[in-house]
């Protein structure tokens, strides 16, 4: 076998579609006869094409001689490029499981659907018939469904994305997380690639749900919908990095439970998703506060609700989303607090899987 | 890098005085070994030997407590990228996404690891084509027997051409049929592709595939060397009679030859340096009736007995035992 290269040392200028495919260490490797047999060399030592220079499709016996080459594939690992390969297959590999499974679809569906509708239709006859007609909590001009529908939809992406992130444990009990771990990429890639990919699912289930906006009086506005588009995904991407993080440090399938009960459910009742977050008694605004999704659910609200017409009154109500000892936060300030969150969860989560045993 | 330049050929697998130990447990307790480049080196042991504790250090997985390996030149712990673009992995449990197909499990494979797009194509076909898939190609893998998603984890751990191929176990839970088919794909494999194998097995009678071997037990290497010269250490052959009357025949053997015979299911067992020089003998001299002999070389279980001094099926009795009472280890274990 020839001297190995170091990885300063690689072929750099024998790339033609900028991707260098060979190796010196492979294309001298005397030890491995099928590069032995190749046709012809595989570097050459000037700049030229690495790919026999036929890219038409020949069956038989000329690709036969192009697949003896395939020895000299040059590996990735570490690179920017690989990495950013590395993320767009696993993103890919979630989006098919998603499309495959038209069920769970439908069923992840089935539960925001629920709460809108029949828990959103209970709740605003209680709501409205407090005040009475005149008095009414929410006055006139809005729907408590309509108040509600933001934070469904904000549910419907926590539950997606939290159960993609969290799908990892399942690839883990399946052993397909090994396969990927073991592949010559920084584990971080795999991570992002996982989030990105989550974070996508958990839109496309959210976008479902926004499909269902005509329903509860949200106008099908362009601005609305882009608005929400963007702060979902941004939501999206924040709770999928929570639950891999949280899916790094759990070994066994049944500790989704768990997951459930101490993580998501409280996630989503602090959220101010089902109610206004203001009046609150102290200990209860505390959590809200420090709820993570509380600062995506309240952007959302506000987008809708700036839709509506609605009295002086009822938005002073309902639009008192969150606030730091009276500050009403700025809608840029929240979505910024959601990202930085995001980044720094997913850092921990890369962080506790770049580790070996 | 380093270690590769000025040595003429350097191994694929150098190990030296690896350690692993999970708290309490001492997986593996210091076992050093070469690789040729090119060979098929078999670890053979019984359940909780070790192996797949060394293959998860020789593929990067787990980190060594002690000791040091290079794969294709490459440092295990300080050169986890290097090693990992060399070698090509079949674990001893499945690790294919059943919810995609064969052929998108191998292109995910192939992305992940960069395969060109130019070969890509050929090469997917080539390694279907040689585990018999290409026809189930877009079948869900959810949908493959068995033996057919281990031959689908063969052909993605080729996929990349890799310098050194692990297969843990590749025959472990398959009817004989089947097993006997994934040993074709493996000698397929030593011919075309040139690959070093670096295997794992507890069936002795696979162990024989390989170039060499190395007997591991409780996390040592207690025996290595080439099939033969492990049976020629063991050194005698057995030969086993049968016999209308058992006794005398046994009396007969002990008086007339100075043998020590031991009877067991049903016929009476010897030990001698040179079976076939024996029966001869054994005809001229024996005197009493006997309805049968056979004489039989020395059995790489012969050999797993002298080293250890019990069977390999009652090693695994003992280990399956242990691990029956602790169900924690598969889940420890997928960690
Ligand atoms: N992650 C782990 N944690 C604790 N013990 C482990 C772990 N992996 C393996 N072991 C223990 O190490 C020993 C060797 O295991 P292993 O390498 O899997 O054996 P083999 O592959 O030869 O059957 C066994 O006793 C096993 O229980
Ligand atoms: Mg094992």
């Amino acid at each position: 076998m020839s001297s190995e290269p170091g990885k300063g040392s690689e072929p750099v200028k024998a790339s033609e579609a900028g991707e260098p495919f060979s190796t010196p260490e492979h294309t001298g490797a005397s030890s491995d006869p099928l590069v032995g047999t190749a046709p012809a060399p595989v570097v050459a030592p000037t700049p030229a094409p690495v790919v026999a220079p036929t890219p038409a499709p020949v069956e038989g016996a000329v690709r036969l001689g192009a697949s003896l080459d395939i020895a000299a594939v040059r590996i990735a690992g570490g690179g920017l490029r690989d990495d950013a390969r590395a993320v767009a297959v696993v993103w890919r590999r979630e989006l098919i499981r998603f499309f495959r499974n038209r069920l769970r679809i439908l069923t992840s569906l089935a539960q925001p659907v629920l709460f809108l509708f029949v828990l959103g239709t209970g709740l605003a006859s209680m709501v409205s018939a407090r005040g009475g007609p005149q008095g009414s909590v929410l006055g006139a001009g809005i729907d408590f469904k309509t108040f509600m529908f933001p934070g469904v939809v904000g549910m419907t992406v926590l539950f997606t994305a939290i159960f993609s992130a969290v799908s990892i444990v399942w690839d883990r009990e399946f052993g397909f997380l090994r396969e990927m771990l073991v592949a010559p990429v920084r584990r971080g890639a795999i991570v992002v690639g996982k989030c990105v990919g989550g974070a996508t699912v958990a839109t496309l289930q959210g976008v479902l749900m926004l499909a269902l906006a005509g329903l509860v009086h949200v106008p099908y506005s362009p601005t609305l919908i882009l608005t929400l588009l963007g702060e979902m995904m941004l939501a999206a991407f924040m709770l999928t990095a929570f639950g891999i993080m949280l899916a790094a440090r759990i070994s066994q399938v049944e500790s989704f439970q768990v997951v459930m009960q101490f993580f998501v459910l409280p996630m989503f009742f602090l959220s101010g998703a089902l109610f206004p977050l203001s009046n609150l008694p102290q200990w209860l605004a505390v959590l809200t506060k420090v709820d993570p999704l509380s600062y995506a659910v309240d952007p959302m609200r506000r987008a809708v609700l700036s839709q509506m017409a609605l009295s002086p009154r009822t938005r002073a109500v309902l639009g008192q989303g969150m606030s730091w000892d009276g500050w009403r936060l700025p809608v840029g300030l929240e979505l910024g607090l959601v990202a930085l969150a995001g980044v720094v969860v997913l850092a921990i989560a890369a962080r506790r899987f770049a580790r070996p045993e | 890098m380093s270690a590769g330049t000025g040595s003429a050929v350097a191994p694929a697998i150098e190990v030296c005085d690896l350690q692993k130990r999970y708290g309490e447990i001492e997986a593996v307790r210091g076992v050093s070994f070469d690789v040729a480049a090119g060979e098929t080196f078999g670890f053979l042991g019984p359940n909780g030997a070790g192996k797949s504790t060394t293959i998860s250090i020789l593929c990067t997985l787990a980190e060594p407590t002690g000791g040091t390996a290079r794969v294709s030149g490459h440092d295990v712990v300080a050169e986890r990228l290097e090693v990992r673009r060399r070698i090509g992995l079949v674990f001893q449990d499945v690790t294919l996404d059943d919810y995609l197909t064969a052929e998108e499990n191998l292109r995910f494979h192939a992305d992940l690891y960069g395969v060109p797009k130019a070969v890509l194509a050929e090469r997917l076909r080539r390694v279907l084509e040689m585990v018999g898939l290409w026809d189930r190609r877009s079948g869900l893998v959810r949908t493959f027997s068995g033996g057919m998603k281990r031959r689908l984890e063969i052909a993605r751990g080729l996929l990349h051409s890799p310098r050194v191929l692990f297969l843990d176990e590749p025959t472990v839970g398959l009817d004989p049929q089947t097993r006997s088919h994934i040993w074709e794909y493996i000698e397929q494999l030593r011919r075309r592709e040139a690959v070093t194998i670096f295997l794992t097995t507890h069936y002795m009678d696979e162990a024989e595939h390989c170039d060499r071997i190395a007997i591991i037990d409780g996390g040592r290497i207690v025996a290595m060397g080439t099939p033969e010269t492990l049976k020629e250490q063991v050194g005698l052959d057995r030969v086993v009679l049968r016999a209308p009357d058992q006794d005398q025949v046994t009396s007969a053997l002990r008086d007339r030859f100075g043998l020590d015979p031991i009877i067991s299911e049903g016929a009476v067992a010897i030990h001698v340096a040179n079976g076939a020089e024996f029966v001869p003998r054994l005809f001229g001299e024996l005197g009493v009736p006997v309805s049968s002999v056979s004489v039989a070389r020395p059995t790489l279980d012969d050999v797993f007995m002298t080293f250890t001094g019990r069977t390999i099926r009652d090693a695994e009795a003992s280990t399956s035992e242990v691990n029956a009472t602790r169900p924690w280890m598969r889940a420890m274990r997928s960690r």
